[in-house]
């Protein structure tokens, strides 16, 4: 198994560099240094000398690509893609073109982005697999229909509505929670509870859909009849052997995202006032600070691969014919 | 019954409720301020710059225009605005000088007049915030027990406020390395500007690890000098007599090289802790809590000078009760707590619970909080009046216009058919609806280029734009004939282009090209439509629109601009020929050049606010209404809400440090936010009746399915 993580360690170096070339093009076909340079300096009294003295600071006055000026390596070296992107790949996110370091803008942030994602993750997934074998158990009976029906009606509703509705009835009608907000520690219990509350529900519909349809193709195997035949109760059936043996699409679709967590999300956390990631990428994006949107391209991109991996590293857990060579 | 339900209701929730609160359960405040004397705001967006130097938008002046002082001030309560010395002792002296350096008479004319020199004297005793920058060891080792959390638990000194740190800041503004924004419009003006920024520039490059503040030290700006700790001088080119305007912007607050010098250490660097981000001043707050993700925090400077709220406003004010706190030192409350808010709808929710004491009023709200009587006079609902909530209205400094692009070969130019062309548009263009669909009637139409508040706007029958309205009556448009004639006098009858023979095509390029814009731009478009001309909308990203601005390639476009001082040469500029932004890289957009205009700017740019100026600025505006290089769109009126406790509130759009003028009535605050947010337990209870209704029936089905025959 090490054999096969060092290998898929190594085809992650081919993968970012496509993936900050790409950044790279796309970026530059939108932007160029001067609107980047004019987008940070404002629209007022800004001069051509302002923008060429901001490029100058900021290590944008170079070739984009390649520099016909210089000699040798330096014709690489010498570009805004080689200063900007390479050092990437040492970890070293760098400096956004507005002055803050990234590496401290996101161990800042990342907090309050988990302390959402995390709880949300797992009662999610608890409600809707719990919800989705209850399904299964009263299939064919009015509680199953009448919950397709709930499920169906949940997944046509806009999740913006839902926090807005949650954010109506429960924190201003009934002033349990409050409406919006953030504090560290342990007082930030109060403030995720509301968005907690409506991620899992906003996401109950397709989740317990979802996983419906697992269970259902797992519950029609043989193990089960003879599981049944033995004398196991059908709850005992369902959440002992259908559940365990589901694990592999259920992993599938867990673990991917589990490192991706931190980079919070956009909706949630700017309603909630959540000081979270969730906006840093479509903020640089918007304010064209390009060292921040590569470094967090790169940063997602990593992330992703490594939870690739340890998607397949977790199949061996809970499967035991799998292995990895 | 029910209040045993919502007791045990209350058990129940509380278990789930580990953290609690002093205050109510939906208290988005961790700590209860009780009594203190607290301002509770917001902000949607977090601030780009915080640093004097470089901060130049209205949210980054909500905090730092409450820690930097700059020399002047405008009165709070006084209309006119007008201004009046803060850190400076005085309003300055000024001194003009010829072309050899000789003093010049007072009324020397502005032709004669080379050099004018700005002589100020700072108030003594004045100090800076605690800070600890100003324990100067912490320039070279930083406490190895410091947690790096907050730079308020390092030791902190202060230091008195001398003539060299208003040196030091203009050193600031002309370093090319803090990238100002204002520094190339102050290059043209104070004297020695643009040879100290290429010095400095010219430094860098050589001696690469000298200190900043080493190197802005070891040169002189030949503009500025100091005459003792308490004076100095600077010196600019010409008369500029709206310099003293800049003089009282946070540009030109002093800052202590000991700061720059502080925070060169690489291990603040590293923790986002930068000049740029945590203020060092000597106003009546200091930042103490810094996390622009989440709030922002100041807390009353224990250093602040003497200063008091003003005496004098007028019989209205006066019985506005804005008089109240008169002769009291300020700041008047001790906190301002500002929280990121980045959406409207919570927000607005907030302060319905008292959770935030001042609140604009989005498109969603606005029928919520405004009604409109019958004579068409704005109010509050009754839902606002029940709550104590009050309302102020305000014309704002701002003007947003649509451009022509003089140097287009249809639209522009300055024929007589182009202008008639130009005036038939401005007829049919009607903004008065345009205010009334899609600024809820939040806004004023424009009849010039001047908004009200500003010297030389005309108020009044005498102010109307006559091009657009009929002779006789005050504000009645003229009608889609008398712009269909005209359009035919500029040789398009009924609108057909005699070069295609179809319907004239014009262009209008725009940022706003989304669903959300559509409904604004059908309308531009139906107006056009009313004189048979094909208006094509050209959407445009942020990037290729200011691109064609530049390079004049726009035919019409919409814009605004927000005064950054109350004088009309801030606006009029927008239309001087020199400043056209496809010639000479200015702020005319319009790319205007009339030499009678011009002729007319110039002569009144350096004038003091006389009758005389009035009338030459009167003709400017005739001018301008008969070329019409913009329709003059509209001056946005700016609706805010304040609670009852919320006291000494008034509409200044000049001034950018009002916190320190505004008190809170905490006890009042804190009663209407127990009577508004009293929690409601029932529901919940409700919903898990609900539930256990459900377990019966699944109970049943239950013991049917586990009795039945498994296969």
């Amino acid at each position: 198994m090490i054999n096969y993580i060092i290998r898929r360690l190594l085809y992650v170096l081919p993968v970012l560099l496509g993936v900050n070339i790409l950044t790279f093009v796309l970026f530059f076909v939108v932007n160029t240094p001067d609107d980047m340079a004019r987008m940070q300096l404002g629209d007022k009294h800004v001069s051509q000398a302002a923008v060429d003295n901001w490029k100058q600071q900021r290590g944008y006055d170079l070739p984009l690509l390649w520099n016909d000026g210089a000699l040798g390596f330096e014709q690489a070296s010498k570009t805004i893609f080689f200063k900007k992107s390479m050092s990437l790949f040492a970890f070293d996110l760098g400096i956004s073109d507005n002055g803050r370091d990234i590496v401290a803008d996101i161990s800042q942030r990342m907090w309050p982005s988990l302390a959402i994602a995390i709880p949300s993750l797992i009662f999610g997934v608890l409600t809707n697999i719990t919800f989705a074998l209850l399904l299964i158990f009263y299939r064919s009976t009015f509680l199953e229909f009448g919950g397709l029906f709930i499920c169906i009606a949940l997944m046509s509703i806009s999740g913006l509505f839902y926090i807005i509705a949650g954010q109506y009835f429960i924190g201003k009608l009934l002033a349990l929670t409050p409406i919006s907000g953030y504090a560290p520690g342990l007082d930030a219990f109060r403030f995720i509870i509301l968005p907690v509350l409506i991620g899992v529900v906003g996401g109950l519909g397709s989740g317990v859909r979802w996983y419906r349809t697992l269970f259902l193709e797992e519950s029609a195997k043989d193990y089960v009849r003879t599981a049944k035949a033995k004398g196991l109760s059908d709850l005992q059936v369902l959440f002992k052997h259908v559940l365990k043996n589901a694990m592999i699409p259920i992993l599938t679709g867990i673990v991917v995202i589990l490192p991706l967590l931190f980079m919070g999300s956009l909706i949630t956390e700017s309603f909630f006032g959540i000081p979270g990631l969730g906006s840093y990428t479509i903020d640089a994006i918007s304010s064209q600070d390009f060292a921040i949107v590569r470094s967090m391209v790169f940063l997602g991109s990593f992330l992703y691969i490594i939870g690739l991996l340890l998607t397949d590293i977790s199949y061996t857990l809970v499967d035991p014919r799998v292995r990895l060579d | 019954m029910i209040k045993a339900v919502n007791t045990l209701s209350l058990i129940l929730f509380l278990l789930f409720l580990t953290a609690c609160t002093e205050g109510a359960l939906n208290n988005p405040y961790v700590v209860d301020e009780g009594m203190n004397k607290v301002i509770y705001s917001s902000f949607s967006e977090r601030p780009k710059h915080l640093d004097p130097a470089r901060a130049y938008s209205s949210n980054e002046y909500a905090i730092i225009a409450q820690v930097y002082e700059p020399l002047f001030q405008y009165h709070y309560l006084k209309r006119p605005y007008q201004l009046e010395p803060l850190l400076a002792k005085f309003m300055p002296s000024v001194h003009y000088y010829d072309v050899k350096g000789e003093l010049l008479e007072q009324s020397a004319s502005d032709k004669d007049i080379a050099f004018s020199e700005y002589n100020i004297e700072i108030k003594a005793g004045t100090k800076f915030q605690p800070h600890p920058s100003f324990t100067l060891p912490l320039h070279k080792e930083l406490p190895a027990i410091w947690d790096g959390k907050s730079l308020y638990d390092l030791p902190m000194a202060t230091r008195e406020l001398t003539a060299d740190d208003f040196i030091y800041q203009i050193k600031r503004l002309a370093d090319p390395a803090t990238q100002s924004p204002i520094a190339g419009l102050m290059a043209n003006y104070i004297v020695g500007f643009s040879e100290y920024s290429s010095k400095q520039s010219a430094l860098s490059k050589q001696f690469p690890a000298l200190r900043k503040t080493q190197r802005l030290q070891s040169e002189r700006m030949q503009g500025l000098k100091k005459i003792d700790d308490t004076h100095f001088t600077i010196r600019i080119k010409g008369k500029y007599p709206q310099f003293i305007n800049w003089l009282a912007m946070p540009f030109f607050a002093p800052m202590p090289w000991e700061a720059d010098e502080f925070y060169a250490n690489p291990v603040l660097v590293k923790k986002n802790m930068t000049l740029d981000w945590f203020p060092v001043g000597t106003g009546p707050y200091f930042l103490h809590e810094n996390n622009p993700n989440r709030r922002m925090v100041l807390v009353k400077n224990p250093n602040f000078h003497a200063d008091v709220y003003p005496y004098e406003a007028d019989e209205n004010m006066r019985q506005q009760g804005l008089l109240v706190d008169a002769g009291k030192t300020l700041p008047l409350t001790d906190k301002v707590i500002f929280s990121l808010e980045k959406e409207s709808i919570p927000y607005w929710n907030k302060f319905l619970q008292g959770y935030y004491d001042v609140s604009g009023i989005s498109s969603d709200s606005f029928d919520q909080a405004v009604s409109f009587s019958a004579g068409g006079d704005v109010g509050l609902t009754d839902d606002m009046v029940e709550r104590g909530i009050g309302l102020q209205t305000a014309v704002t400094t701002s003007s947003y216009y649509l451009g022509f692009n003089m140097l287009d070969e249809v639209i522009g130019g300055y024929s007589d058919k182009a202008k008639k062309l130009r005036q038939a548009i401005s007829i049919v263009v009607d903004y008065e609806e345009y205010i009334s669909i899609f600024q809820n009637g939040r806004g004023v139409v424009a009849q010039s280029i001047i908004p009200p508040g500003i010297f030389g706007h005309i108020t009044g029958e005498e102010g109307v734009n006559r091009i657009v309205y009929e002779e006789n009556d005050s504000l009645v448009r003229r009608s889609a004939d008398e712009a269909a004639e005209l359009l035919t006098e500029a040789g398009y009858s009924h609108g057909i282009d005699p070069q295609t023979g179809q319907p004239l095509v014009l262009y209008f390029d725009t940022m706003d090209s989304g669903p959300d814009s559509k409904a604004r731009l059908n309308w531009l478009r139906k107006q056009f439509n009313k004189l048979n001309i094909k208006l094509v909308i050209r959407g445009t990203d942020y990037n290729r629109f200011q691109e064609k601005m530049r390079n004049g390639s726009a035919q019409m476009f919409m814009w605004g601009w927000n005064a950054d001082y109350p004088d009309p040469e801030n606006f009029l500029f927008l239309l001087y020929g020199k400043n056209a932004k496809a010639v000479y890289g200015g702020e005319n957009a319009a790319n205007y050049q009339n030499a009678q205009f011009d002729a007319l700017f110039e002569q009144m740019s350096t004038m003091e606010n006389t009758p005389k100026r009035q009338e030459i600025i009167k003709d400017m505006l005739v001018i301008t209404q008969q070329d019409v290089p913009w329709l003059w769109g509209f001056h946005p009126k700016a609706f805010s809400l304040h609670h009852a406790w919320y006291k000494n509130s008034y509409p200044n759009l000049m001034a950018n440090n009002k916190t320190k003028y505004i008190n809170v009535d905490a006890e009042l605050r804190k009663a209407y936010q127990a009577k508004w947010n009293k929690p409601v337990f029932w529901p919940l209870v409700f919903v898990l009746f609900l539930l256990a209704c459900l377990v019966l029936p699944a109970y049943l089905i239950y013991r049917r399915i586990e009795r039945a025959k498994a296969l």
